[in-house]
């Protein structure tokens, strides 16, 4: 579509007779928080798969800044500014926090110039910014191995911020995390993701998260969109209800704590 | 990473030499150490990112049959030095653009393949290689100048010393280089490497050749040293050898493979003229003692040593 960053046209992926996304259309705008809900299986993170080059889609095509990135590899869309994270953080685990951001802010700004350190006064200050958006410079020198699960997320995270991309696509962000955290990190999370305006789409179970993040709850149901629009109008539809979330919602609904 | 190798490096420059006036002989011990420690700096490197070569021996054949073949024609060592390294890097390109593309144990076992292909071919090229009775190199010029054996293996042993240092500085500086921080990336999460846009393929091309070429100048140093080659040297075993200093060393720091080459060399040298019937049982229990008892290889005992004595004092 005309306006949209990242558009979606017929998307069709199966898994043996799964199908994962049976002609998808949807359209994120710039700077847009689109969350996709739906039940286990439905094919969300199968959709981050595609956009970020990880499974080629068997039909359809993906466009991004009005070009087309169907089937390009993962590295070549990153540098074209999608960027993603993961459910379960994909860290490096021989690495400290510092140097996994590092890796990430070298990659992004030159990563076969020359034999400088790797924490050069520039990398590190870039690292430095990015760690404190993030609230994690108390962390900079632990091991990625040492930390707790909402670190870890965030770290995650912050690893594919320095990317700088346009769009980030996030996998779960608050899943694993202890529930006290999680507005926290979400907090946390808008808050630098806004402050470079990033248009971000994440697939979220937890209903809490996504009317209070989200400006458009996309929903994914046995490959199809079932429903698109604010959380407010999305998460009280009837259809959706019953569909997809179930009886779960209805407690987000009412305002009640919800795991989906 | 971090730590100030400078003493270490001076203390074992400083006996090296301290020993080689006392024996002599042990001049072109070392000097062969010091050759195989370069090849072993180079399998650290792909050691960083998780990767064994078994077949390593094949570039420090290259590199010495490079130096057998071309001293008729070009008869300095500054010559054939550059020229056994750049035969090296030719044939890891060639090789790595194939064994890149694979991981763990195909990487080893294609390496290894590659390695006993181009020792058949010494062997049974005799025409051009003297198969197994191997080619003398006839002692080089050094800087122009024809040297007699002894001031000879002093300069050789001198221009190893050298090129370790040089070549372990340089090492240090790309070990800490996004390149060589992508290496352990590689280890533990491949994919995330290409979801930062860089190709952990072509991150490993880097280092491979870098390690072949490595490998070729310890090839070419082994050949000037030696003053013959044979197949042998592209056989298997060397490359098991060149794996087992890796261990024995450890990887801690770019030290590990000169002290591992050295001790290696040390204890092959006595524990044979010693036992000579029993000179590798001996290397194989201190490889067992050194996989059970101290991981990180001897580099990791000097390290666990001064730490303490650094919390004494």
């Amino acid at each position: 579509m005309s306006g949209a960053l990242l558009s979606a046209r017929g998307l069709r992926i199966a898994f043996g007779g799964v199908k994962a996304a049976d002609g998808i259309d949807l359209d994120i705008a710039e700077g847009e928080f689109v969350a996709i809900i739906g039940p286990n299986g439905a094919g969300k993170t199968t959709f981050i798969n595609m956009t970020t080059g990880y499974l080629r889609p068997q039909a359809g095509t993906i466009t991004f800044a009005g070009e087309p990135i169907t089937g390009l590899q993962p590295r070549q869309i990153v540098r074209r500014g999608i960027a993603r994270s993961f459910q379960i953080p994909q860290l490096f685990t021989e690495h400290t926090v510092i140097e996994n951001v590092a890796l990430k802010v070298a990659a992004h700004r030159g990563f076969w110039h020359g034999l400088r350190p790797l924490l050069d006064r520039p990398t590190t200050a870039a690292t430095m910014a990015i760690l404190d958006q993030f609230g994690l410079r108390h962390v900079a020198e632990a091991k990625a191995t040492e930390l707790n699960e909402g670190t870890r997320k965030l770290t995650d995270i912050a690893m594919a911020m320095a990317l700088e991309p346009r769009v980030l696509l996030m996998d779960e962000p608050t899943s694993g995390v202890a529930s006290a955290e999680k507005f926290d990190i979400m907090d946390t999370l808008v808050g630098a993701l806004r402050a470079r305006g990033v248009t971000a789409v994440f697939v979220e179970h937890d209903m809490e998260v996504v009317e209070r993040y989200a400006d458009r709850v996309a929903v994914w149901s046995q490959g199809k969109i079932l429903a698109s629009g604010p959380p407010a109008e999305v998460l009280n539809d009837p259809a959706v209800l019953r569909e997809v979330i179930g009886v779960e919602v209805k407690h987000a609904a009412g305002g009640g704590h919800a795991h989906a | 990473m971090g730590r100030n190798l400078t003493l270490p490096t001076v203390l074992g420059i400083a006996l090296l030499f301290g020993l080689s006036f006392l024996a002599p002989w042990l001049k072109f011990v070392f000097t062969i150490a010091l050759a195989k420690g370069l090849a072993v700096l180079g399998i650290l490197l792909l050691l960083r990112a998780g990767q064994v070569s078994f077949g390593h021996a094949l570039y420090v054949a290259v590199g010495a049959y490079t130096v057998a073949f071309t001293r008729p024609v070009a008869g300095d060592v500054l010559i054939l030095l550059p020229l056994a390294v750049l035969a090296a890097g030719t044939v890891g390109v060639l090789v790595g653009l194939f064994v890149t593309r694979y991981r763990d144990i195909f990487f080893g076992m294609l390496n290894l393949a590659f390695s006993m292909v181009f020792y058949s071919l010494l062997e049974k090229l005799y025409a051009y290689t003297k198969g197994t009775d191997g080619i003398t190199v006839v002692r080089p010029s050094i800087a122009g100048v024809m040297l007699e054996r002894v001031p000879y293996e002093w300069t050789m042993l001198c221009l190893a010393l050298t090129l370790a240092v040089g070549l372990g500085l340089l090492a240090r500086v790309f070990l800490a280089s996004p390149l060589g921080q992508a290496l352990p990336a590689i280890k533990t999460r491949e994919t995330r490497l290409e979801f930062a846009g860089i190709s952990a393929k072509r991150v490993l091309l880097v280092s491979y050749v870098a390690s072949a070429m490595l490998a070729g100048l310890g090839g070419g140093l082994i050949a000037m040293t030696t003053l013959h080659v044979t197949p042998l040297l592209a056989y298997w075993t060397h490359s098991g050898e060149l794996v087992f200093i890796a261990i024995l060393g450890g990887g801690g720091a770019v030290l590990g493979p000169f002290l591992g080459a050295v001790v290696f060399e040390l204890v092959r040298v006595y524990a044979a003229a010693a036992f000579p019937d029993a000179w590798q049982m001996i290397l194989g229990a201190v490889l067992l003692a050194i996989i059970l008892f101290a991981s990180r290889g001897l580099w990791g005992i000097y390290e666990d040593l001064t730490a303490k004595r650094g919390v004494r004092s």
